[in-house]
């Protein structure tokens, strides 16, 4: 197996319950219990009330393409073998927006379009880290 | 909230004496980021009839202040090392006036300078960032990416075509201009509309020609009181009005990816310098991307969410259009050297103090420049006048 060369989150500690649910293939999200919305990326005060009355919600992990981009020239060397690759921001039903990769389909215009439901899946790359990205649904 | 009543009264209370580039602009591997910004300082000072040792407040971007300062040998009294991209060298014209007005200096100097191209000693991303957990391990890294998903986005709410034909007219005009003006990259090189379309993809859907250049440069502005403006070598520009901020960094925290900060930092300007659309006889909008162009147009109010196709239609940007814009062929021709806001004050100056020769726009009175920063980040806003 040849060396994984892109690049690896380092969990924080606002985030390491998120990137240990997701090594369980799990998708985790906070949300607020004050204003009772869900929210991305993790952290303790809510970002729409700045309330610290927050928990963590378990993710459906199903959701829409908000928008996409297909990346030609990858900006990164670890992702060279990669492109054309799908970048994306999808719409969760839970409310957040979350960036992913949507994997598992031919990365050419007419093959997405925004709106189309997506669900997710979970790449593991290290022993540590597991990437949730998205398939169309 | 800002107070209208407040900066109204400051309106005009700061003018720009000095501007100028490094020596040179483009491909520059024997040129230190710093060397630029030293460059630069040295060629706007004398742009304005003003020593080095007369300069007691600072701004800069990218690096802190007294790494600057130490390296031009000054010791401000005024710092600040605003960072917010590309945008944080128009917002330093609202700090230098803010400064000067409440009297912490009297000679602000605002340098840049970066070896987009040529850098031999590039910094990682902090990998604490939300940035490097979130959407670097997904290859969404780098402006062309975040942008191009923005652009996405608009075309699905207004029209894939239509955006496209937009996208392209930019290209092209802001070529034209650069076809113009001597120190731009691409002076040499014309772009047909098919040249735009047949352009490689970078990320689509954005082709090689959505893009701007990657080039190195520095740049400099000098900004002082109205009493010694009156001495400065060429007189002074004034700064009637400006407007700063940001609603998010990351892409995927852009709430409409339609509608950047320009929204408010484009009123509260023109507001504050009691004028409207219409005055304006130039507008340089810092174009990182076709489409960066496109969605401000619509954001700072020149015409309504998804008319900016519309409004950039049949070349009216390009030379003999009646909306100039970019003339000095702006990052996508020019130059762009990572964060390139401040190149778009430098040619307002130059416009509205009638140095452009065969750019030059025949009325010449008011000017917007307006730098965007980030991934549609933050924005800043000025209006200059010429008196
Ligand atoms: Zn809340």
């Amino acid at each position: 197996m040849t060396e994984y060369a892109k690049p690896i989150p380092v969990p924080q500690p606002e985030s390491e319950r998120y990137w240990e649910a997701a090594r369980r293939e799990e998708l985790w999200l906070r949300s607020c219990l004050d204003c009772k919305q869900a929210y991305f990326y993790p952290r303790d005060i809510c970002p729409n009330c700045h309330s610290r009355n927050t928990d963590w919600i378990r993710s459906s992990g199903k959701g829409t393409i908000y928008t996409f981009a297909i990346v030609h020239r990858a900006p990164h060397p670890g992702f060279g073998p990669d492109a054309p690759y799908i970048t994306a921001i999808v719409e969760l039903d839970d409310g957040p927006r979350i960036p992913t990769n949507i994997v598992g389909v031919d990365p050419k215009p007419e093959n997405l379009d925004i709106g189309m439901p997506v669900q997710v899946v979970f790449e593991k790359i290290t022993d540590e880290i597991t990437l949730p990205k998205f398939k169309l649904a | 909230m800002p107070v209208m009543s407040k900066l109204k009264a400051i309106s005009g209370s700061a003018e720009i004496v000095g501007v100028a580039e490094s020596d040179r602009l483009g491909k520059l591997p024997n040129r230190s980021a710093l060397q630029l910004h030293a460059e630069a300082a040295d060629n706007a000072l004398a742009d304005a009839g003003i020593p080095m040792s007369d300069v007691d407040g600072f701004l800069t971007a990218g690096y802190s202040t007294y790494d600057v300062a130490e390296y031009l040998g000054i010791e401000p009294r005024f710092t600040d090392s605003t960072i917010v991209g590309g945008s944080s060298f128009v917002i330093h014209i609202a700090h230098a006036m803010a400064a000067i007005q409440a009297g912490y200096c009297e000679v602000a100097l605002i340098t840049h300078g970066q070896s987009g191209r040529s850098d031999r000693a590039r910094a990682a991303m902090n990998r604490g960032l939300p940035a490097a957990q979130y959407e670097a391990p997904y290859g969404i890294l780098g402006p062309p990416v975040s942008y191009s998903m923005a652009a996405r986005r608009y075309m699905h709410e207004y029209g894939e075509d239509r955006t496209r034909q937009a996208l392209a007219e930019i290209a092209v005009s802001t070529r034209k201009w650069a076809n113009m003006n001597e120190m731009a990259y691409m002076h040499d090189e014309t772009m047909s509309f098919d040249d735009y379309h047949n352009s490689r993809w970078i990320s689509w859907p954005f082709h090689l020609f959505d893009c701007c250049l990657v080039t190195d440069a520095g740049a400099a502005i000098v900004v002082t009181t109205p009493e010694r403006a009156k001495n400065a070598r060429k007189g002074g520009v004034k700064v009637l009005g400006v407007g700063e901020g940001h609603d998010h960094s990351m892409i995927s925290q852009m709430q409409d990816l339609t509608l950047p900060f320009g929204r408010h930092t484009g009123p509260q300007a023109l507001e504050m310098a009691g004028i409207t659309h219409s005055d304006l006889d130039l507008t340089m909008i810092y174009d990182s991307f076709t489409y960066t162009v496109l969605v401000t147009l619509e954001s700072l109010g020149f015409c309504g969410p998804g008319e900016g196709p519309d409004f950039v239609a049949d070349q009216r940007t390009a030379p003999g259009g009646d909306f100039p814009l970019n003339t000095n062929g702006g990052g996508l021709s020019y130059t762009h050297p990572g964060m390139y806001g401040i190149f778009t004050v430098i040619e307002a100056v130059r416009q509205l103090r009638g140095e452009t020769g065969e750019r030059q726009i025949k009325n010449r009175n008011l000017a917007m420049a307006h730098g965007t920063g980030g991934n549609l980040s933050s924005t800043g806003t000025v209006i200059l006048s010429r008196d």
